[in-house]
C-alpha cells in the first residue's frame, strides 16, 4: 500500500473529528484532493492557492541558497578582511560559508515553519476548518527579513504575533489587512530593538567579537558590520565606498537581514513572479518609479545647496537616486512584500498609486528614521492600511464616470430628471 | 444579602464582566491606552476615577432634580472638574513621583466618557445609593481592565510588578535573563496597550457570544 493510500484511509478515519483539519492539511500538502464538487459549471484550473504559493516559493529559494553563503561569507569577511581578487568560487561558494549558514539561517527557517504552522493548526481545529495555506510563504520570507543573528526564541515570539494578531484575528488567510511576514518584522523591530537595529546585529557574531574587542580579549582591532544605509546615515560615504562597489550592492555581498542582499537574484525572482503573472507587475513597476522619484528630490535638495555636509541627513539624501534600489531591503520588499495580493491594492488604477507610494514613502523614511535608515517594512505596513481605501476611491470614480456615460445615452435622456434620479439612487 | 438587594448588587456586578465600560462599552479608551506601561500607574488611576465616579453620581443624584436639563453638562462638569482636582492636589502632595507619571491624565479624568456617561445615564435618574453602587460598579469594571493590561504591560515590558523585579535583572543577568530573555519594548509602547484591550475582548466575546453585536 502506498503512501498516498495510506493518507488516504487515516484522513477517512478522522473524517468528522476535531483533529480533521489537521490529517487532511497533510493529505492535501502532498497529494491533490479526490473530492470534485458535484453540481454546477466549473472551469478546472491548476493556478489554486498552493499553486500560487509555491510559485513565489520557487522564485524565493536562489534567494535563500545565496543568504545561506552570504551569512558565512561576511562573518569570515569581518575576521579576515575583505578577499583581494575576489572570486564566487574561491571566496563565496565556499564549505566554510555554506557551514555558518546552514548553522544559522536554516533554524531560523525552520522556527518560522514551525511555530507559524502550529499555529495555523491550532486554529483550523479550534475553527474546525481546513488549514489555510497562508503561511507557507509568509514562513519563508520571515527568515529573509531579519538580522541573521536573531534569537530563536524572539522569531518564534514574533510568529506566533504576527499570525494571531495580523491574521487569525481578522478571518485568517485572504482576509488579514496587514501583511504577516512584516507584522512580524515590526513587531520584532519595536519589541527587540537592540536586536533589529544598529551595527554589530548585521554580521553572524558581531556583538560577540565587539564585546571582546571591548574587554581586550583579542587583537582584532575593531569590527565590520554596518550596512551600507548605516554608513550614509552617520556621513560616512566614503569609508562605504572603500568597502563595497556598486557590483557588490547589487550581486549582494553587502550585510544586511539574511535575504536581502542580492538585488541581482531578487530581480530575477521578480521577473519570474512577472512571468508567471503569480505577482503584479504594476506595483513592481510604479514602486520602482516612486522610489526613484523621492531619491531625485532628494538629490535635487542636494544639488541646490539647500542641505550642507553638516547636516546629518546628507549621507543619505546625496546618495545616487537609483542606488536606493539596490541597498537595504528596497527591492526585496517590492517584489515579495508590497505584490502581496491580499494586502495590496485589488484594482489595477490602485495598484499604481499603492505601489508608487509604497517606493516613495520607503525612501523618504530611510532618510528621515531617527532610529534607524530603513523603512520599507513601515512603508509597506502603511500601505496595506491605505489599499482599501485607494481601492474605494478608484472604484467609486469608476461608477461615477460609466453613469455620466449613461446619463449622454439613450437609456437615460437628460429631459426625464425623475427617472434618471431614481437610476442614480440605485446605482449609487 | 440583606444589604444589598439583588438589583443593587447587579448594579455592582453587570460593569464588571457583560457590560464593561471597556470592553463592551468601549469608552475610557485613551487613559487605558497612555497609564497602563506601569501596574501601579494603573491602579492609582483606577482607584482615582472610583472616586470620581462614585462620590460625583451621588452629588449629580442628589442634585438630579434642581439642576435645570438646559445646562446640566455644565453643572456636571463643574462637580467633576472639583472632584479631580482633589484628586490631583492629593496625588501631588502625598505621592508626588506617581502624580508626575500620569501627568496630564488625572486632570483629563474629566473628560472621561465613563464618567459623563454614567452621570447622563444613571445618576440623573436614579436616588443617591443606586447612583453610588453605580459609579462604584463602574470605575471597578474600568479598574479591572487597566490593571489587567497594567499587569501584561509591566511584566512583559519591563520585568517587573509594583517595581518589584520579579524575572531577575537585566543588567546584570540573573534569573529568567540569564537564558537570553530580554524585556518587550513593544508592551512599553501605547499601541500594546491597543491589542491587549483588543485581546482582552476577543476572549471575553468568544466565551459569551450573546456579548457580540450584530452587523
Amino acid at each position: 500500500m502506498g503512501l498516498k493510500e495510506k493518507l488516504h484511509e487515516v484522513k477517512q478515519s478522522y473524517k468528522g473529528k476535531k483533529m480533521a483539519p489537521a490529517f487532511n492539511a497533510l493529505h492535501t500538502f502532498l497529494y491533490a484532493p479526490d473530492e470534485t464538487t458535484h453540481s454546477g459549471s466549473h472551469i478546472r484550473g491548476a493556478d489554486d492557492l498552493k499553486r500560487t504559493m509555491n510559485t513565489v516559493i520557487m522564485a524565493l529559494v536562489p534567494v535563500l541558497l545565496f543568504s545561506i553563503f552570504n551569512a558565512g561569507y561576511q562573518h569570515y569577511s569581518a575576521i579576515n578582511g575583505f578577499p583581494e581578487n575576489f572570486s564566487v568560487m574561491d571566496h563565496f561558494l565556499t564549505w566554510d560559508n555554506a557551514w555558518i549558514g546552514i548553522i544559522k539561517v536554516l533554524p531560523l527557517l525552520a522556527v518560522s515553519y514551525g511555530v507559524g504552522l502550529l499555529v495555523e493548526f491550532i486554529f483550523a481545529i479550534i475553527k474546525g476548518h481546513e488549514v489555510e495555506e497562508g503561511y507557507l510563504v509568509t514562513g519563508i520570507l520571515v527568515p529573509l527579513i531579519v538580522p541573521v543573528d536573531t534569537p530563536l526564541w524572539m522569531l518564534a515570539v514574533a510568529v506566533v504575533f504576527g499570525v494571531v494578531i495580523g491574521k487569525e484575528v481578522f478571518g485568517g488567510t485572504g482576509m488579514n489587512i496587514l501583511n504577516p511576514a512584516l507584522t512580524i518584522r515590526a513587531f520584532l523591530f519595536f519589541a527587540y530593538p537592540t536586536w533589529m537595529s544598529g551595527d554589530k546585529v548585521w554580521v553572524h557574531e558581531a556583538r560577540e567579537r565587539s564585546e571582546a574587542i571591548l574587554a581586550g580579549a583579542t587583537d582584532v582591532d575593531a569590527i565590520s558590520g554596518e550596512t551600507i544605509l548605516g554608513f550614509l546615515a552617520q556621513n560616512k560615504e566614503a569609508a562605504m565606498q572603500a568597502k563595497y562597489s556598486l557590483s557588490d550592492m547589487f550581486f549582494g555581498f553587502i550585510p544586511g537581514s539574511v535575504g536581502e542582499t542580492s538585488t541581482f537574484l531578487i530581480l530575477l525572482g521578480g521577473l519570474f513572479l512577472i512571468f508567471t503573472k503569480i505577482a503584479s507587475w504594476r506595483i513592481m513597476l510604479s514602486a520602482v518609479i516612486g522610489s526613484l522619484v523621492m531619491g531625485l528630490i532628494f538629490n535635487g535638495v542636494v544639488d541646490q545647496g539647500w542641505i550642507t555636509e553638516t547636516s546629518k541627513f546628507y549621507g543619505l539624501m546625496s546618495f545616487d537616486f537609483w542606488q536606493h534600489l539596490i541597498v537595504g531591503g528596497l527591492a526585496f520588499g517590492i517584489v515579495y512584500m508590497a505584490t502581496d495580493p491580499v494586502t495590496g491594492a485589488q484594482t489595477n488604477k490602485g495598484k499604481w498609486i499603492y505601489g508608487f507610494f509604497i517606493g516613495f514613502l520607503s525612501v523618504m523614511i530611510r532618510v528621515f528614521n531617527p532610529a534607524y535608515p530603513e523603512g520599507v517594512f513601515l512603508a509597506i505596513l502603511l500601505m496595506n492600511v491605505f489599499a482599501p481605501t485607494i481601492d474605494h476611491y478608484v472604484v467609486r470614480g469608476n461608477v461615477k464616470r460609466r453613469l455620466k456615460r449613461l446619463e449622454n445615452a439613450v437609456i437615460l435622456p437628460k429631459d426625464s430628471d425623475e427617472k434618471a434620479a431614481t437610476f442614480k439612487a440605485e446605482t449609487v | 444579602m440583606a444589604l444589598l438587594s439583588k438589583k443593587d448588587t447587579n448594579l455592582i456586578l453587570d460593569p464588571l464582566a457583560d457590560n464593561n465600560p471597556i470592553t463592551i462599552q468601549v469608552l475610557g479608551i485613551c487613559s487605558a491606552l497612555a497609564i497602563t506601561a506601569e501596574l501601579k500607574a494603573s491602579l492609582v488611576m483606577a482607584i482615582s476615577v472610583m472616586f470620581v465616579l462614585g462620590v460625583g453620581n451621588v452629588v449629580i443624584s442628589l442634585m438630579r432634580n434642581i439642576i435645570p436639563s438646559k445646562i446640566r453638562i455644565i453643572v456636571q462638569l463643574i462637580v467633576v472638574a472639583t472632584l479631580v482636582i482633589m484628586v490631583d492636589q492629593v496625588l501631588a502632595a502625598f505621592a508626588y513621583k506617581l502624580s508626575k507619571t500620569l501627568a496630564v491624565f488625572v486632570g483629563l479624568i474629566i473628560t472621561n466618557c465613563i464618567i459623563m456617561g454614567r452621570f447622563e445615564a444613571f445618576a440623573l435618574a436614579n436616588g443617591p445609593w443606586r447612583s453610588f453602587l453605580d459609579g462604584i460598579g463602574n470605575s471597578l469594571g474600568y479598574g479591572i481592565i487597566l490593571i489587567m493590561v497594567g499587569f501584561f504591560r509591566e511584566l512583559f515590558g519591563s520585568g517587573t510588578l509594583f517595581g518589584i523585579p520579579v524575572l531577575g535583572d537585566p543588567i546584570t543577568k540573573t534569573g529568567l535573563y540569564a537564558t537570553g530573555y530580554e524585556n518587550n519594548g513593544f508592551m512599553i509602547i501605547p499601541p500594546a496597550a491597543l491589542i491587549i484591550v483588543g485581546i482582552i475582548i476577543w476572549v471575553q466575546r468568544s466565551k459569551n457570544p450573546a456579548l457580540i453585536e450584530e452587523n
